[in-house]
């Protein structure tokens, strides 16, 4: 069960285990987590859980509510991001930690079973596929305690699916040689970039983890890396290779 | 039967990715038929290889039985839907008694999506959130709508797309194969232009890469489709390869009306 870490300038009040739908915070007592401070709204911000995702929501509080230091109206919680709510800080840590999830798990296309949902379903049969129960009653859509979602800027959280190692890669540049062009240089920011004319010979620049590569897509004639024709291969590019597409030359150098 | 190879460049690639050791998704492209199934299969012990597989095998088969007979002309958009509805129907029953029969296939499951090409349109239809997009004039659509619980917080206003990206409720889906005695697909006809490029995938693929490196991909690749499904499948890989995954892509070369232009008009006279 994911949990919230409350603290005080360092030091450690309690542990919240977010075991209910919706989980309140304010000054007033009838909240789920009562913080007794002026700088605190009487419903400051509440906590909606839907099966593996916590919203994060400020209730339209006087000073705020921040996550990792961003002022957010609705926020997804990412595990270890830290809610500010005057001076107190609930450090969010989500259900497993990091590492003990098989990765067989991770990713796993699953049925969610509602039996709200009026269908001839048979008694399940016990097995290995994963059937989840639907956290409300009615179907998840009705269980919105909130009508309109806020404009939430997610603060840091990284794309889904891009890769680390992208943020610290050198930064690949054409720079055209030879030709009307010359001189002319382009940054290769994008995934692909493709080269030459459509129809007549075309290749493209892929980034990747481990570096830059130059793919020949279509034209009778391959491109030229040094002076050497390449094979239908993808080829990866070093700093200073001089390319050939089309008549025109190009060199391809890594920004430092 | 219809003969589409001269109007469809049809290619696929599969890969279990980098994260798991077995490949349960299954695929099929027939450019012939103008038919593309895939389908994305769960469950225990790789039954998930089972029930994606029978899901494939029998739609593309009991299509080839009912496209057999018909000439081109008597295949349109409610024609189409029917057999695609009933065929997923039946996979369905079929999946779902051999889950019933054996312990070690108990809950297996899978997700579909049926493409069908024919009179300058094309006929979908999908359970679970496998899906097809569609790129014209350079811009990517994703035509099918999921039937997940993701989606269905989307619409419904709960979270943004943008928010749904960093959800760990990711691969919930609510309707499947196999699953449930009865099931619908949902199922749809849309026009077909000449250039468009179609990708059937599984969310394997879009999981692992976002919507404008795929609309970048295929924009930029069209011209060698190998190359395009290649790209694609290795940026998934690239990203973590976290899910097993499968892409087909269809690119419609020319229009493909069941009749045809004043030939076929005069031999019909002539009959």
């Amino acid at each position: 069960m994911a949990k919230l870490i409350l603290s005080l300038e360092g030091s450690v009040i309690r542990e919240v285990p977010l075991d209910k739908e919706r989980i309140t915070i304010g000054r007033k007592p009838h909240n789920d987590i009562q913080i007794e401070n002026l700088a605190v709204s009487g419903e400051h911000a509440c906590i909606v859980t839907i099966l593996n995702d916590s919203f994060l929501e400020d209730l339209g509080s006087t000073n705020g509510t921040l996550v990792n230091g961003n002022a957010i109206k609705k926020h997804i919680l990412q595990n270890n991001d830290v809610i500010e709510i005057g001076k107190y800080k609930l450090k969010y840590v989500s259900e497993a930690p990091p590492g003990s999830t098989s990765v067989d798990e991770f990713e796993k296309t699953m049925v969610l079973n509602r039996p709200a949902v009026a269908r001839a379903s048979a008694a399940r049969a016990p097995g290995d596929t994963k059937v989840m129960q639907a956290a409300a009653a009615p179907a998840p859509v009705a269980a919105a305690p909130t009508p309109r979602p806020g404009a939430a800027p997610a603060p840091t959280p990284r794309p889904a699916g891009a890769p680390a190692a992208a943020e610290a890669q050198a930064m690949g540049v054409i720079q055209i040689l030879s030709g009307p062009s010359a001189g002319k240089e382009m940054e290769l920011t994008k995934n692909l970039t493709t080269l030459g004319k459509p129809g007549v010979q075309v290749a493209v620049i892929t980034r990747r983890p481990q570096g830059y590569f130059i793919t020949h897509v279509e034209g009778a004639n391959f491109p030229l890396v040094n002076g050497k024709m390449l094979d239908a291969q993808a080829h990866r590019l070093n700093d200073h290779d001089v390319l050939e597409l089309t008549g025109v030359k190009m060199e391809f150098f890594l920004k430092k | 039967m219809p003969d589409l190879t001269a109007v469809l460049e049809v290619t696929s690639a599969t890969h279990p990715g980098m994260v798991r050791s077995h490949n349960e998704d299954s695929i099929v492209a027939d450019p012939e038929l103008g038919l593309a199934v895939l389908a994305d299969g769960m469950g225990g012990y790789n039954a998930g290889e089972v029930a994606s597989g029978i899901a494939v095998a029998m739609v593309s088969n009991e299509m080839k039985k009912a496209l057999a007979g018909r000439k081109a002309e008597e295949l349109n958009g409610a024609v189409a839907e029917k057999l695609i509805a009933e065929q997923s129907a039946r996979a369905n029953a079929a999946i779902y008694q051999a889950a019933q029969s054996q312990p070690r296939y108990s809950g297996m499951g899978t997700t579909l999506v049926v493409a069908l090409w024919h009179d300058n349109h094309v006929t979908v239809g999908h359970i679970g959130d496998s899906r097809l997009y569609r790129l014209r004039n350079g811009v990517l659509e994703q035509i099918t709508r999921d039937h997940s619980l993701l989606q269905e917080q989307i619409d419904s206003g709960m979270i943004t797309k943008e928010q749904a990206r960093h959800s760990q409720n990711k691969n919930l889906v609510t309707r499947a194969v196999g699953i449930d005695p009865d099931v619908d697909a949902e199922v749809h006809t849309y026009g077909v232009e000449a250039g468009d490029v179609y990708l059937l995938c599984s969310d394997g693929l879009n999981d692992m890469v976002p919507d404008e490196d795929i609309e970048l991909t295929l924009a930029s690749l069209q011209s060698n489709l190998p190359l395009a499904a290649q790209q694609l499948v290795q940026q998934a890989n690239d990203n973590g390869g976290r899910d097993n995954v499968s892409v087909i892509l269809v690119r419609v070369t020319k229009e493909f009306p069941a009749r045809g232009g004043w030939v076929d008009k005069l031999k019909g006279w002539m009959r």
